[in-house]
């Protein structure tokens, strides 16, 4: 199938001019100023930023645990800032939202939690029972249905919020830094089953971080909030390797090695090309190819060969060494190849 | 001098029915301590400030009203409202009569210890049960009073205590029980064997409800 642009696609969360301020005493903080975001059914979709950069607020306005101050939220075409309290709790169940410390029932057992939101739509007894199996199995969690959350480790604990959220079959997914408490190890593990979540059931995912680890390996498009508004928004990759913002850059130096490129201009004898690359060409002999007709030479000063979501790429930061005509040959054989190759500033 | 205690002036039968009658107004007053306790615990928590109903003047007035149910001293309280008992009751004497002023007395009690319990509540827990949809009355229900639940139980000890030394001054107006036989004949005719033999009993059935209080806040604590 042809990829057909924005047509076609049904744009599943649209929060318009979103504006939200708090009174703290005498002064009036924003902590957000004119937000307007579009999430398309489907995608997974991450917000990053700085903590105090208004992400987390932001997400909050998604199923108005935060009302904004102004601007409209709507989700799956129902504006939710028009509902009243009671129908805004019926469309809350349509949307899901797991958090960074869990937020479990402590005094309920793990099939308890998961059965809350069951009960709380009046599903019967047996459906709700068939269902909780279901969830636990979901999440590999069938062998801890009757423990209580204090007997689970971090990832137990929101595979558990994981399977809560998605009981009652919502079109979204709310992730509030639902990584930031775990390990590494973990980290990769939930992130993982979103991922596997997101394709099985075709459910739509938001997500707030501050790494950018989480965004680079399940999300699809990012936005980097800063100051209360969206400074950069794009596909991953782009951003990833062409980021224009200064916290963009910051994220992105978080999983990329960050060097200063002004030591190695310095110290460089011949000519630095930053290259980057996207797609099945990163496990092709790229660079060898490039020179061999040439007695040019090349030094990899610095690099990244990686995969974001199941994209792989490679970055690198090469020093060609040679006469300026055939340097130019070995660029020129590079950018035929797809690559793009600019000059180390 | 050597203090003999032969317990000749007890009479068993009367220590059986002061008991009961102690236990009958213990029964009947913490059964309503706690339900009315409960209920003005809630109200008191969700209209405090940033709960969720937060109205600061409910919340003040009645705070007001519990703090004066709460400073005025139980045997001054039992006979200032005396009326009321009788409107209610019919009298102001015997079991009866003293339940009333217990439950006046020990709900404004409780209902602090119910608020303070479910102050402990971890908000991201009633943040996550608003996210799944859950209506306020959801969430008193569903979350706050099973997260409150061993909080909950061990302020029930707490009241149940304070009510048994209650129920011993509620001897004065008349009330029975072991309190009023034990200021009968123990001060009044300095039988001072029945005095002990009352305290005993007292000092038993404190021990007996605090570890029964202990017991069940333990079964249910999951931290």
């Amino acid at each position: 199938m042809a990829y057909d642009g924005w047509q076609g696609v049904i744009q599943l969360i649209e929060l318009s001019d979103i504006s939200k301020s708090y009174r703290t005493g005498s002064v009036s903080v924003e902590a957000i100023k004119h937000i307007d975001l579009t999430i398309a059914k489907g995608e997974i979709f991450g917000i990053i930023g700085h903590s105090g950069a208004g992400k987390s607020t932001l997400l909050r306005t998604v199923n108005l645990l935060e009302r904004p101050t102004s601007g409209s939220v709507k989700v799956g075409g129902v504006e939710l800032t028009k509902l009243s309290s009671s129908q805004l709790q019926k469309e809350r169940r349509r949307i899901g939202m797991i958090f960074q410390h869990f937020n479990l029932l402590a005094m309920a057992t793990v099939r308890d939690n998961i059965a809350f939101p069951l009960r709380l739509a009046k599903l019967s007894r047996a459906a709700i029972q068939t269902r909780v199996n279901e969830l636990l199995q979901l999440v590999g969690l069938e062998a801890h249905a009757d423990k209580y959350p204090a007997q689970l480790s971090g990832g137990q604990k929101q595979r558990v919020g994981i399977a809560r959220a998605l009981a009652s079959n919502p079109d979204v997914l709310l992730c509030d830094e639902a990584t930031s408490a775990l390990d590494p190890q973990t980290t990769n593990a939930i992130l993982d089953l979103l991922l596997d979540i997101n394709k099985k059931l075709g459910i739509t995912i938001l997500l707030i971080t501050h790494e950018m680890h989480v965004i680079r390996s399940i999300c699809d498009r990012v936005a980097v909030i800063d100051g209360g508004e969206v400074v950069e928004m794009g596909d991953v990759l782009d951003v990833f390797l062409q980021p224009q913002h200064p916290t963009t850059k910051d994220f992105v130096s978080q999983v990329a090695d960050s060097f200063d490129p002004r030591e190695l201009i310095a110290s460089s004898k011949g000519r630095l090309m930053k290259i980057n690359y996207v797609g099945e060409i990163t496990y092709e002999p790229l660079l060898f190819n490039a020179v061999r007709s040439t007695s040019v030479q090349f030094a990899i000063l610095q690099g990244t060969v990686s995969r974001m979501k199941n994209t792989p790429y490679g970055q690198l930061v090469i020093e060609f060494i040679g006469e300026d005509q055939e340097i130019r040959q070995v660029i020129a054989n590079l950018r035929d190849k797809g690559l793009e190759a600019g000059e180390l500033a | 001098m050597t203090m003999r205690l032969t317990f000749e002036n007890v009479r068993w039968s009367e220590v059986w029915q002061a008991s009961k009658d102690t236990l009958a107004m213990l029964g009947a007053s913490l059964v309503f301590t706690i339900v009315l306790g409960l209920l003005l615990g809630v109200v008191l928590f969700l209209t405090s400030r940033h709960q969720l109903i937060a109205q600061p003047i409910v919340y003040f007035l009645l705070s007001v009203v519990v703090n004066v149910l709460r400073s005025v001293p139980f045997v001054i309280l039992m006979i200032m409202i005396m009326p009321v008992t009788k409107a209610i009751t019919g009298t102001t004497l015997g079991v009866q009569g003293t339940i009333p002023p217990l439950v006046v007395a020990a709900a404004p009690f409780f209902a602090r210890l119910v608020e303070t319990s479910l102050r402990e509540v971890d908000r991201g827990v009633i943040e996550a049960a608003q996210a799944m949809g859950a209506s306020r009355w959801d969430i008193v229900r569903r979350v706050l009073l099973l997260e409150a639940k061993p909080g909950l139980l061990a302020g029930i000890t707490i009241t149940a205590v304070t009510l048994v030394s209650y129920t011993a001054m509620a001897g004065v107006i008349g009330g029975g029980g072991l309190g009023d036989l034990a200021l009968r004949y123990g001060y009044q005719r300095f039988q001072t064997d029945v005095m002990i033999v009352t305290v005993i009993l007292l000092i038993i059935l404190v021990q007996l409800l605090q570890m029964a209080g202990d017991y069940l806040v333990r079964r249910f604590s999951r931290k």
